[in-house]
C-alpha cells in the first residue's frame, strides 16, 4: 500500500538558491550541506475552522523525512492546531475542519474515505501532558500493538522492552512492568507516552509540545531521545521553548497568529532569520 | 498602619463569619438529630426481633411464629431482576450521552427525559407498570416487580455512567485514538477502565435506593406468603411485608415488621458504606 515517495527538493520547484523563503510553495528548504532531502509530509494551503473562526491560513510547508522540523510561535499561533492535522486527531470533534491538502507519501490524508485509524498508526503522537491508560507498564505499550498485529507473548515482550529501552525509560521500570502506569512520575509516564507510540513503529512521530509539563533532567532525556528517534522517525515537534527547537530540530518554522512566517533550517532561522517578524520573536520582542 | 474602620470592619466580619457559623452547624445538627432518632427507635425496637428464625421461616399466618425468608429471597431477586434490566440499558444510554452524543440537541432530551424520571414519584411507575404488564400478564410476578424497580435504576445508572465518563478527559481519548485505536476501542477498553468504579459505584447506589422501594412493588410484584422463585408468579419482599404487618393489628406481625425494617436500612447502610470505603474515588484527572 505503499506510494512512492514524493520527493521534492529544491530544484524541482525551481525556487530561487535560497536558504530561507517564504514558504510560498511546498519545499524542504535547503541545509547548510545541499543534500536532497526527500519530503515526507507536505502540504498545500491547508486552512482549519474551529466552528466558524479560522485557525490556520493557506499553510504550504514541506516536512523532510527523517529530520527533526520544529514548530514555533507564540501561544493561540497554531502550532498545536497545524500538528493535529498530521495525523486528523481534530476529525474526533465535529466541529473542527480542515481544508486544503495534507500529503503524507503521496497521498491526500484529507481526502474522503481515508481510513483514520490506519493513518493514526503510521503517524504516531505524543502529548502535552502524559497520558497514561489505567493500565500496566505492560499493557500500556501492548495496547497499542494489539490493535494491529498478532504477535506471539515472546514476541510481544521483546517489543515492549525495545521500545521501553527505546525511550530511556527500561532501566527505571524493568522490576515494575506490571505496576500501574498511572503510579509513575511524570516524566516517566511521559517517556511511557512515548514508548507507546513507537511501539507500533509508526512512519511520523508528532510530538506536542513534549517536555512543557517536566523537570529539567526529564527534559534533557527526553530531547536525548529526538534524537536517536530521528534516524528512524519523521519527526516534527511543537514546542513554544525556542531553545529547545534551536537544539533538537533540523528545520524550523515559525508561525504567527494562523500563518507560517518563516521555514528553514533552524541553523539559518536563529541566526539569520529573513522576516522581521521571526527576528522579533526570536530576540524576545514578542511571544 | 490599621485605622479604627480597618478595625471595625474586621471585627464586623468576624462576627458574621461567627453567626454564620454557629447556623450551619445548627442546622447540621437538627438534621442528624432526626437520622440518629431514627435509627435509634429502630435499633431499640427491632433488634429484640431479629434471630436466626428471621432468616430460615417464611412469613407466618397471624398468631404463629415465623420469620422473613420468603421475603428476603423475593427482595434480592427482585433487586436482581430491576439491576439487569436497568443497569445494561442506564450503561448504554449514559455511554451515548457522553461519548455520541455531546452538545446534540437529541442528547439534551434524553437527559432531560432521564430527569424527569428520575424524580417521578416511585408509585407512578409502580402504576405504569401495573397498567402495561400487570394488566396484560392478568396477574402480578417478578417480572412486573423488577421491571418497575429497573425504572428506577436505569436513570439513576444513566446519569452516575454519564457523569462518569465525563471525568475521564478527553486527551485521554486522543491518547487512544492517535495510536489507531476504532472509536468503540477506545471507549471500552480505555474510557469504560478509566471509568468503571465510579459506574459501579453508581449501580450499588441504584441498588440501595431500589431495595427500600414499596409503593411500585405494590402495584406488581405484590406479595406472597409462600417462598417462590417463580418469576411470573407474585413474589414475596420486604419492603411490602412491613408495609403489610406494620399496618397489622397483630403482635407477631408487627414484631417481624420492625426486624425487616432494621433488616433493610442496615443492608442499606452496609452498601452506602461499601461504595465509600472499598471502592476508591474515580480518578479524578485534570
Amino acid at each position: 500500500m505503499k506510494e512512492p515517495v514524493i520527493q521534492i527538493n529544491l530544484d524541482d520547484l525551481e525556487q530561487p538558491d535560497t536558504a530561507r523563503l517564504k514558504a510560498q510553495e511546498p519545499h524542504v528548504p535547503a541545509s547548510d550541506d545541499t543534500e536532497e532531502i526527500p519530503s515526507k509530509i507536505i502540504l498545500r494551503g491547508l486552512n482549519f475552522h474551529y466552528g466558524k473562526s479560522q485557525a490556520l491560513f493557506d499553510i504550504n510547508l514541506a516536512i523532510p523525512e527523517h529530520q527533526v522540523t520544529a514548530f514555533i510561535g507564540p501561544s493561540g499561533c497554531g502550532k498545536s492546531t497545524l500538528l493535529r492535522c498530521f495525523n486528523r486527531i481534530y476529525a474526533l470533534y465535529p466541529k473542527h475542519r480542515a481544508s486544503g491538502e495534507v500529503i503524507l507519501d503521496g497521498d491526500n490524508i484529507l481526502a474522503r474515505g481515508v481510513d483514520l485509524n490506519l493513518l493514526r498508526a503510521r503517524v504516531g503522537m505524543v502529548f502535552q501532558s502524559p497520558t497514561p491508560f489505567p493500565m500496566s507498564i505492560y499493557n500500556n505499550i501492548a495496547y497499542g500493538i494489539r490493535l494491529y498485529e498478532r504477535l506471539s507473548r515472546a514476541s510481544m515482550d521483546r517489543r515492549v522492552t525495545w521500545a521501553l529501552k527505546k525511550a530511556a525509560l527500561w532501566n527505571e521500570i524493568k522490576d515494575k512492568l506490571h505496576h500501574s502506569g498511572t503510579a509513575l512520575s511524570g516524566g516517566q509516564q511521559q517517556r511511557l507516552c512515548i514508548a507507546r507510540a513507537i511501539a507500533i513503529k509508526p512512519e511520523v512521530l508528532l510530538l506536542d509540545e513534549p517536555a512543557s509539563a517536566l523537570d529539567p533532567i526529564s527534559t534533557l532525556k527526553i530531547e536525548k531521545l529526538i534524537d536517536e528517534l530521528k534516524h528512524d522517525y519523521t519527526i516534527v515537534i511543537v514546542t513554544h521553548n525556542m531553545q529547545q527547537a534551536a537544539r533538537v530540530s533540523d528545520y524550523t518554522a515559525f508561525m504567527y497568529l494562523g500563518k507560517l512566517i518563516e521555514f528553514g533550517a533552524t541553523r539559518l532561522l536563529f541566526t539569520n532569520p529573513a522576516e522581521k517578524q521571526t527576528e522579533d520573536y526570536i530576540t524576545g520582542r514578542y511571544g | 498602619m490599621i485605622t479604627a474602620t480597618d478595625l471595625y470592619l474586621y471585627r464586623k466580619r468576624r462576627l458574621v463569619n461567627m453567626a454564620s457559623l454557629t447556623l450551619s452547624m445548627l442546622a447540621t445538627l437538627f438534621g442528624l438529630l432526626w437520622l440518629a432518632w431514627l435509627l435509634w427507635t429502630l435499633v431499640t425496637q427491632g433488634i429484640q426481633y431479629v434471630n436466626w428464625d428471621l432468616f430460615t421461616q417464611t412469613t407466618p399466618p397471624p398468631g404463629e411464629s415465623g420469620g422473613l425468608s420468603n421475603a428476603i429471597a423475593g427482595s434480592l431477586i427482585l433487586i436482581v431482576l430491576g439491576v439487569i434490566i436497568g443497569a445494561p440499558i442506564g450503561i448504554f444510554a449514559g455511554t451515548y450521552l457522553s461519548e455520541f452524543g455531546r452538545g446534540t440537541r437529541f442528547a439534551a432530551i434524553v437527559r432531560f427525559v432521564s430527569d424527569v424520571l428520575l424524580s417521578s414519584p416511585s408509585i407512578i411507575l409502580g402504576v405504569f407498570v401495573y397498567q402495561v404488564v400487570v394488566i396484560h400478564m392478568g396477574h402480578f410476578s417478578a417480572y412486573a416487580g423488577g421491571l418497575a424497580l429497573a425504572l428506577i435504576v436505569l436513570p439513576i445508572v444513566l446519569r452516575t455512567t454519564e457523569d462518569m465518563l465525563r471525568l475521564v478527559p478527553d486527551r485521554m481519548r486522543e491518547a487512544a485514538a492517535a495510536l489507531g485505536a476504532p472509536r468503540w476501542k477506545v471507549i471500552v477498553s480505555i474510557v469504560y477502565r478509566a471509568a468503571r468504579s465510579g459506574i459501579l459505584t453508581g449501580i450499588l447506589l441504584a441498588v440501595a435506593r431500589v431495595s427500600g422501594e414499596t409503593a411500585p412493588l405494590l402495584f406488581t410484584a405484590l406479595n406472597n406468603q409462600f417462598s417462590s422463585t417463580n418469576l411470573s408468579q407474585p413474589i414475596a419482599n420486604l419492603p411490602v411485608v412491613i408495609f403489610q404487618f406494620a399496618m397489622s393489628p397483630y403482635d407477631d406481625w408487627q414484631h417481624l415488621a420492625w426486624a425487616g425494617a432494621l433488616l433493610i436500612t442496615f443492608g442499606i447502610l452496609l452498601l452506602n458504606i461499601i461504595v465509600r470505603v472499598f471502592l476508591p474515588e474515580p480518578e479524578r484527572q485534570r
